[in-house]
């Protein structure tokens, strides 16, 4: 038995600890938000955050979550009104929009440590996720408003 | 029925919160600033609606709900599409509710993403059905209150008569309209009146994609489902011989493993169901976790497939050589055909003589890999299928092409067969082809259970259809005055060609020459973003750039002149493109980009354009180096497609074709060893990332009123002419093979 709390829910449940944290939230616990786009940390479509860091959760052990705090895209606000999340819609950033949850979720962690950051300060801190699409532009612009937005 | 109070019911429908029927639901408070917003939850009134066409429904509580026809890959038709309809039918964009809509090609037309059509397919179909579905409303208000139809007015979802001072909600009189005889030649809005195209309205998807809620297929969740995944050969040309599961069949919630023939002897395959391998051995289990961890202990045999034969779209056979290629072999064999006499494809005048009379001969031959398309949601599909029935839930771009062959493989009439669009992490022409769901369906066929297919990223990457790998040997004949007299083309593919014959220079100068080969292969091919058209306009355009400073000309006036010739006294009667149009996206680019404006002088700039998809774009590129690497730093693009539907979205359109085009040009190949791709991962197979990607991306619409072509597939070809361009300008060299960055790279060390 596994002990997870996950957007602060409690969860038990009966899964092999090795097993990566991405699938017992996509098959077990039932959050899709979270990605699978490549399995080895390469793509960023899986970030989760874990007491607060940015983490793939494809290569990361649920052995790993226990006794920390997992928020995952569902949980990154109460109403969906996260800073982000509400920058991201203004500035219309998705197309297909399978890497976004992931894009927030590492952007969600750089806000979080740097309140101002530069678009270097993103290239840094966003150029483990990909999108496809390339929507990397607005992606860049939306954190520079969702910066704005936290200011006030 | 008069004075409806919408207002009040519409409020009492925000209330409720469960989401269902794939509707929107924005009820969060923060939304209620942008549009679609407060738009209610569905699910109470599904019982309700009343359908007035395939495409419009409305409840009496007045809340209308669109249908998007189209599969969306992040194109952006689950809002471009209804808004189309909602501009006819006079609807107010705030009140819409859209919803993915069922495959039924009988109401809801061709349902076919790609080749840039959605546009150009639907624009005439969804206006006429908003403008219908207004007239019918009129014309149960009108029977209403026994007025005449002509003293009926309409506005933002409201049927007024001014006479009486009636009025009434759509919803008040949809279930009198739903009844009506459908008009026929009902009249359009004037171009110069819309006021829901032509505005920018955001995603009506875009807070469930940011809130995390179960759009794609791969979220799709069934009850009982499993989880099946297949081993396929670790290389083209080999097959399966033999397997022993028992290693695997001991893992935990692993039930079933199991070998599988996709198209048995003779099946008689439809176009686009292109098959890589077709002996499958599949592995079936509880999670995908432990699937994953199960194929790791397979202990398989596989072998040389030898040459294969199938039966291609009804029409031809096709032998499938079992060779193991090599990136290298592919290469001296190309050279080998380059050599040999080609087909000819199309030849204005005397190319022959003027090439021996001429006093200057430029030839240059460019090279690009195979592709692959890496859609961040790798292959899915979920099936049901049982003896009476199949439901299969996915994502895919064309379910019309998949259903008739899905109908002889599940032995299955087509109306027992219901195909659910999901949306799709995705797609750049990989999802036409449906091997995928056909495996999934025959998978759950075997298990008798509800099936998810998934395929890992590193199945995905090594399954093949690719873009193919190209060539092309350009040469030109100059004058003694260094007037161009010829123009020869001669490409060449593993397994087709690139050339577009007909296209432009073609008609623009009096001796030309068009010639291809292609080299079967058993590495599948398909549709990648801008088929063709992506590699011409790196190979053709760095050309005319190489042969415009030979004669001593600026690159945007040697190709404004070749264009001027193809519309003032054009050569051959086949040319398919619109110079004028053409012209249009290279005279906006020059004038935005400040082509010769001393300031931009810091920069090393390439410029290139392209037709395909029957829309026109141009590119100028500012590149620079940075720490010993090329850079992008800013794009300026221009675009001719028409009409321009949602202008903020088409915006986000060119952006992402701008930077998957540098991301190819510079990064993108997908090379093989005896067979074995190279690149299984992101690890190996390099995508551009956010610090790769331009600082500024300007993109410019020429403004017309000719109805709206596609908008995917033409900003990206002429992304890698302006890239290679860009490229010569920093190094001196010219860049003739892709990945560029490879050349770099050389160049760099040397």
């Amino acid at each position: 038995m596994i002990t997870l709390n996950i957007n602060t829910k409690t969860y038990n449940i009966e899964v092999d600890p090795d097993t990566p944290l991405l699938w017992v939230l996509r098959d077990v616990i039932n959050l899709v938000g979270t990605k699978y786009g490549c399995g080895v940390a390469q793509c960023g479509a899986c970030v989760v955050h874990l007491n607060g860091e940015a983490v793939r959760s494809c290569v990361t052990k649920v052995s790993r979550a226990v006794g920390k705090k997992v928020v995952t895209i569902e949980g990154l606000s109460a109403n969906n009104d996260h800073p982000l999340q509400k920058a991201w819609i203004e500035k219309d950033v998705s197309q297909c929009g399978y890497c976004q949850a992931g894009q927030i979720m590492s952007a969600a962690v750089l806000l979080k440590e740097n309140k101002n950051p530069t678009d270097q300060d993103i290239d840094n801190a966003m150029a483990g996720n990909i999108c496809r699409c390339g929507t990397y532009l607005r992606i860049k612009s939306a954190i520079h408003l969702a910066a704005e937005m936290q200011k006030k | 029925m008069e004075n409806i109070e919408s207002k009040q019911n519409r409020r009492s429908f925000l209330k409720s919160s469960a989401l269902a029927g794939g509707g929107l639901m924005l009820s969060f408070t923060w939304l209620s600033g942008f549009s679609p917003a407060g738009v209610p939850d569905v699910a109470d009134a599904a019982g309700d609606w009343f359908e007035i066409n395939g495409y419009i429904k409305i409840t009496p509580d007045n809340i209308i709900k669109i249908l998007n026809p189209n599969p969306e890959f992040g194109q952006n038709v689950m809002t471009s599409l209804p808004m189309i309809v909602a501009e006819e039918l006079g609807a107010d964009w705030q009140n819409i509710v859209v919803e993915m809509g069922p495959h039924d090609s009988v109401k809801l037309g061709p349902q076919f993403t790609g080749g840039s059509n959605s546009m150009r397919m639907y624009w005439k179909p969804l206006r006429e059905a908003g403008a219908t579905a207004r007239q019918m409303l009129m014309e149960a208000a009108a029977q209403t209150w026994s007025v005449p139809i002509e003293e009926v007015t309409t506005n933002s979802g409201m049927l007024f008569h001014q006479k009486t001072g009636k009025s009434g909600t759509y919803g008040a009189f949809a279930s009198k309209a739903s009844g009506l005889t459908v008009p026929k030649g009902v009249k359009l809005k004037e171009v110069k009146s819309f006021n829901v195209v032509r505005n920018s309205k955001k995603n009506v998807e875009g807070l469930k994609i940011v809130s995390g809620k179960p759009l794609f297929g791969l979220d799709y969740k069934h009850e009982g489902m499993l989880i099946a995944m297949i081993e396929h050969p670790p290389a083209f040309g080999m097959k399966l011989k033999e397997f022993d599961a028992t290693e695997t069949l001991k893992m935990p919630g692993i039930k079933n493993v199991f070998r599988q023939t996709l198209y048995e002897n003779g099946f008689e395959q439809g176009g686009f169901d292109t098959r890589t391998f077709n002996e499958l051995l599949v592995v079936v289990g509880n999670t995908t976790w432990e699937v994953i961890n199960a194929r790791k202990k397979l202990k398989v045999t596989w072998e040389p497939a030898g040459d294969t034969k199938n039966t291609m779209g009804g029409r031809r056979e096709v032998i499938t050589p079992g060779e193991l290629e090599s990136t290298s072999t592919q290469l001296q064999k190309m050279k080998e055909y380059a050599s040999k006499p080609a087909q000819q494809l199309r030849k204005d005048g005397d190319p022959e003589t003027a090439f021996k009379n001429a006093a200057q001969i430029i030839e240059r031959t460019y090279h690009a890999p195979f592709l692959a398309h890496n859609c961040m949601e790798p292959m899915n599909f979920f099936a049901h299928v049982t003896d009476e029935k199949a439901l299969l839930v996915g994502p895919l771009q064309a379910p019309g092409w998949s259903e008739p062959t899905l109908a002889k493989l599940l032995n299955l009439p087509a109306d027992k067969i219901e195909i659910q669009m999901t949306r799709m992490g995705g797609g750049f022409g990989l999802r036409a082809y449906g091997h995928y769901l056909y495996e999934a369906a025959l998978i759950s066929k075997k298990v008798k259970a509800p099936v998810k297919l998934i395929y890992t990223r590193e199945d995905d990457m090594t399954y093949g259809i690719y873009r193919p790998m190209y060539t092309a040997t350009y040469r030109a004949a100059l004058d003694a005055n260094k007037n161009l007299i010829a123009f020869h083309v001669k490409g060449g593919g593993i397994p087709e060609h690139a050339v577009h014959a007909n296209r432009f220079p073609a008609g623009a100068i009096d001796n030309y020459l068009a010639e291809a080969w292609q080299i079967p292969s058993n590495i599948t091919i398909g549709a990648f973003r801008a088929p063709r058209s992506n590699f011409n306009a790196a190979s053709e355009q760095s050309f005319l750039d190489e042969l415009a400073e030979a004669m001593g000309k600026d690159p945007i006036d040697f190709r404004l002149e070749l264009l001027k010739r193809a519309k003032e006294n054009p050569v051959g009667k086949n040319n398919d493109y619109n110079a004028d149009r053409y012209a249009g996206v290279l005279e906006l680019v020059k004038e935005k980009s400040g082509w010769n404006k001393p300031e931009n002088k810091k920069y090393n700039r390439g410029v290139a354009a392209y037709f395909c998809h029957n829309s026109y774009a141009a590119h100028v590129v500012d590149m620079v180096k940075r720490d010993g690497q090329p850079y992008v730093e800013r794009v300026f693009s221009a675009a001719d497609c028409g009409i321009v539907i949602n202008p903020d979205a088409a915006i986000n359109m060119v952006e992402g074709a701008v930077v998957d085009g540098i991301g190819n040009a510079l990064y993108g190949a997908l090379t093989h060893k005896e067979g074995a791709p190279e690149q299984k991962n992101f690890s190996q197979y390099r995508m551009i990332r956010c610090n790769e990607a331009p600082k500024k991306i300007e993109v410019h619409f020429v403004q017309n009123d000719l109805d709206p072509t596609g908008l995917g597939e033409p900003p990206f070809p002429p992304v890698f002419g302006a890239v290679a361009g860009a490229l010569y300008k920093i190094t001196g060299k010219r860049f003739y093979n892709q990945p560029f960055i490879t050349q770099w790279n050389t160049l760099s060390n040397t």
